[in-house]
């Protein structure tokens, strides 16, 4: 007989330290060295914390914030919070002042955990705005000494405070977790927010247990698995993982030193498991083709030679073909100059599968990891899901559709809209009961927001955003994303948002990729001082030229890209025009951008722009400019198609 | 008044770390340092401001015993060090970084600053080589300083990298981080800013606030950008040709006469403030 599955993420932390007190649960990089934690300390260490927390008089549904990266610390607050049925509140770490206001008093916060003084600071400037805060503790002493007591504390204080009150109530901590009912409120994950203000969706126990759960059943996680806990806090894909599925299987999660170290420790822990958003792989591959730039010519040829030989095999291979003997010769060769190395210097030597979600990834750059032999499959969820609601198994993997639905979830299409109902369906977002009933269907189905289709082999194909997907004026259907993550292959480009509903033709705002075109321009000895200056230069604008006709030989001619500007800024979160997980925020570049489109369709040479845009520290200033309407002919495409046939 | 008289009594007691009383250095005929006294306080932060050529550096340069003054004594926490030789000062805890840096550029961050352990290490050539019981567990006891220095420089991300590669004020946070490798109790700094941009400036005036603050290091610097002397310091000492001209708070100091005059007055102005 075996004993039931614990049914809330405390549970389940005490059961690791009873079942395997001296097995590692976490690493974190200091000092240059892994220092482990065994699942008896994570424990030891939240259960004081949580008596800290309790004899601060942090009661039943009371929020804690954590702010920072990833760090052992910040992981045992959430659940010291959650042991005495409090919610944790992860936030970005890189959000400006404002967001995080709204968040944290939206949330009504009353404890912040902060990495460093840097994370202090930006919330005590806020203290006038957040009635709710009454506690801010720091991981990292570094420049706190003199700060404000008792509303600034180390984490130590607290736990030392925690020890003495349990002395006096041995078991509170314990008596707390008996308390709580698989269905209470663990987390809240605000939605970046595509559309409007971060929404709080309240995942319980059992969502983020059945999300973390039907994974498992579908694909191999093993406890002794090695994962790299390197993704923002706030995102609904890292609590999954580094919380739930963590405390779930009981792998190894491992911390690195710190952002700037992360290629460097990845490295040398060799994660056997491991998810990243599309930017991640999207920014390797411009890293990769950045560096074979600039080896010598022999080194260079070989990469070309044996990418190509990669690439073609695994189209033969994703098509149902047979790989060629002398292919398959090139490619063991290969394997030993080329793959194995880039794999290792990835930190993705030791991965048995690696997935992309959080958004579409181009199918070109989904080729490019799988033909180097990483696992690379899709994975697809919601913030409303708990993060997850189909994977790609073994075998299945497509840069096209997103694998099945996770046994437990059922699918249902609602005009070309994709709804799920499982036991992962979120208990609402927080104190917005609108919000709320806009994205539940009847019957407790949600509503993903995601226009999709099941195809013949019954997986799901996500195309875009329902409300993004529009038609050209003659009626062509057009699915923007798909065009974007395609334009994004050219290492050149960093980010593209095309436009064409309603519209004659199909027009992209262009901001390119300043590594790789500052690279090539230092290569041609080009000379500029700042990206909105290499934007602006006319061998740029050809350089995109050249880049979106082979994009458009690929494309049927309706949808080909027939105009474009270059856009002298980067796309930035703290300008809203990206959400802090990077994803375009289309209606508000659309209506930001609103002079360049209508430039872009009126058939100008040139177009007057001014952009506001924010620095870091929260000012703001304005971008006056012209930018260069460059139209695409398709004669020039006609040669190319040519040539590549 | 009676606060004055209250704070010169708190001054007493604060123990006097470091004294340089009466020095004159003398290089053929030019006068670099004369007759220049100072005390400087456990814990405190002082810095020596002054033109070019008005003999901080030399000064630096008696304390850390590279030079020899013609006159007058240095003592270290009562102990005499006028003549003590640089090996013997640094061993009696005074580290410093250099006006220019003087890195090896070809070794990494972490050899650069390892190598500020040297003087603490006990262990002879032949045990080392072997690396094996004693030598081998204090190369690990002094890694794991030399570790927890590259953290709080904050030089993670660094530390296997030749120091020549690395940008200016990056090596200028390498040298700092070897000066501390000694554990210094006194630490001179010979423009830890000079050529840093402002953000460069404002880092390191950081460090050295949070090196003060978290081992309660004395620390002496020299330095040209008034707004962070003025900023960090606890007493500024003012040099002008070869003398000490004001020394006291940022405050006072900031009032004085005969610091204006040197600074911002006239050559009219400054011979009246010199009579």
């Amino acid at each position: 007989m075996t004993t039931p599955v614990p049914t809330t993420l405390p549970r389940l932390l005490r059961r690791n330290a009873e079942d395997m007190p001296q097995r590692t649960a976490m690493r974190e990089k200091q000092r240059g060295i892994w220092q482990p934690y065994s699942w008896r300390r994570y424990w030891e260490e939240t259960r004081d914390f949580a008596l800290g927390l309790a004899a601060a008089g942090f009661a039943r549904g009371d929020k804690l914030s954590v702010i920072g990266e990833n760090r052992p610390r910040l992981y045992w607050a959430q659940l010291a919070a959650q042991c005495l049925g409090g919610i944790a509140v992860p936030v970005y770490q890189d959000a400006i002042a404002g967001e995080l206001a709204y968040v944290l008093d939206h949330a009504e916060t009353s404890v912040v955990v902060a990495e460093d003084q840097e994370q202090v600071d930006k919330v005590l400037s806020l203290k006038a705005q957040l009635p709710h805060l009454r506690l801010i503790v720091y991981d990292d002493p570094r420049g706190l000494r003199d700060y404000p007591t008792p509303l600034v504390r180390a984490f130590e204080e607290i736990q030392a405070a925690g020890r003495a009150f349990g002395q006096i109530r041995p078991l509170y901590v314990e008596t707390e977790i008996e308390k709580a009912a698989a269905g209470d409120v663990a987390l809240f994950s605000y939605t970046s927010g595509t559309t409007s203000a971060p929404k709080g969706a309240m995942l319980s126990h059992d969502n983020l247990l059945f999300a973390a759960g039907s994974m498992r059943a579908v694909e191999e996680v093993r406890s002794t698995d090695e994962w790299l806990a390197y993704l923002p806090m706030a995102w609904i894909g890292n609590s999954l993982f580094s919380m739930a599925m963590h405390l779930l299987v009981g792998f190894t999660c491992n911390y690195p030193e710190k952002p700037e170290t992360l290629q460097r420790d990845a490295r040398e822990l060799g994660p056997t498991v491991a998810l990243a958003p599309p930017r991640f792989w999207e920014n390797q591959l411009t890293a990769i083709t950045v560096r074979a730039a600039d080896a010598s010519p022999a080194k260079r040829a070989s990469f070309r030679f044996f990418r190509r030989l990669a690439e073609r095999a695994e189209t033969l291979r994703a098509s149902g073909q047979t790989v060629p003997p002398l292919l398959r010769l090139g490619l063991l060769v290969g394997e030993f100059v080329i793959y194995g190395p880039v794999r290792d210097q990835l930190g993705l030597g030791r991965a048995r599968w690696a997935y992309t979600g959080g958004a579409a990834l181009g199918a070109d750059t989904f080729r490019f990891f799988r033909a180097f032999g990483v696992n690379l499959k899709q994975i697809y969820g919601a913030t409303e899901l708990a993060g997850l609601c189909a994977l790609q198994p073994d075998g299945a993997a497509s840069p096209d559709t997103v694998g099945p639905v996770l046994p437990g979830c059922e699918i249902a299409l609602e005009e070309g809209e994709v709804l799920i109902r499982s036991p992962g369906v979120f208990k609402g977002y927080y104190k917005q009961p609108e919000a709320t009933r806009a994205a539940m269907a009847a019957e407790g189905w949600l509503r993903t927001g995601d226009a999709g289709f099941i195809d013949q082999r019954g997986h799901l194909v996500i195309i875009d955003r329902a409300k993004d997907v529009g038609k050209l004026a003659d009626g062509t259907v057009l699915a923007p994303q798909f065009l974007e993550n395609k334009l994004k292959f050219s290492p050149y480009i960093g980010e593209a948002v095309v436009f064409g509903d309603r519209r004659p033709f199909v027009a992209a705002i262009i901001a390119v990729d300043p590594a790789t075109v500052g690279n090539w321009a230092e290569r041609r000895q080009l000379a500029y001082t700042s990206f909105q200056d290499l934007s602006a230069r006319p061998e740029v604008r050809d350089l995109i030229r050249g880049e979106i006709e082979r994009c458009n030989a690929g494309l049927p001619p309706a949808t080909r890209i027939r105009r474009f500007v270059v856009l002298n800024k980067e796309f930035d979160a703290d300008d809203d025009e990206i959400t802090r997980t990077r994803k375009i925020r289309r209606r508000f570049v659309a209506e930001k951008y609103a002079a360049v489109v209508e430039g872009l369709y009126a058939g100008q040479g040139e177009v007057a722009l001014s952009a506001a845009i924010t620095y870091e520290d929260g000012r703001k200033a304005v971008l006056e400019s012209t930018l260069a309407i460059v139209a695409v002919e398709p004669a020039g495409e006609a040669a190319r198609e040519a040539a590549y046939a | 008044m009676a606060t004055n008289a209250i704070e010169a009594i708190a001054g007493e007691r604060r123990r006097v770390q470091l004294a340089v009383s009466g020095v004159s250095k003398h290089f053929g005929g030019l006068c670099a340092v004369e007759d220049v006294s100072l005390s400087v306080a456990a814990g405190s932060i002082t810095s020596i401001i002054g033109p070019n050529g008005a003999g901080k550096t030399s000064l630096l340069n008696m304390i850390s015993g590279v030079y020899k003054p013609d006159t007058g004594t240095i003592t270290l926490e009562g102990r005499d060090i006028t003549r003590a030789r640089p090996s013997e000062v640094a061993a009696l805890g005074v580290a410093r970084t250099f006006q220019n840096i003087a890195l090896f550029g070809g070794m990494t961050v972490l050899d650069n600053i390892m190598l500020g352990r040297h003087v603490r290490m006990k262990s002879g050539i032949l045990s080392s080589v072997i690396y094996w019981g004693l030598a081998q567990r204090e190369e690990v006891a002094h890694r794991a300083r030399v570790e927890e220095l590259i953290e709080f420089l904050q030089l993670q991300d660094l530390r296997k990298q030749p120091t020549s590669a690395l940008a200016y004020g990056l090596r200028k946070r390498v040298e700092l981080g070897r000066a501390l490798a000694l554990d210094p109790k006194v630490l001179l700094l010979d423009e830890p800013m000079g050529g840093m941009n402002q953000e460069e400036k404002e880092d390191m005036a950081r460090y050295i606030l949070d090196v003060n603050g978290a081992w309660g290091t004395t620390i002496i610097l020299i330095e040209h950008d008034m707004a962070v002397v003025m900023d960090i310091s606890d007493r500024v000492a003012v040099f002008d040709r070869g003398r000490k001209i004001a020394d006291g708070t940022p405050g006072e100091v900031q009032r004085d006469r005969a610091v204006i005059a040197a600074y911002l007055g006239t050559r009219q102005e400054r011979a009246e403030a010199a009579e």
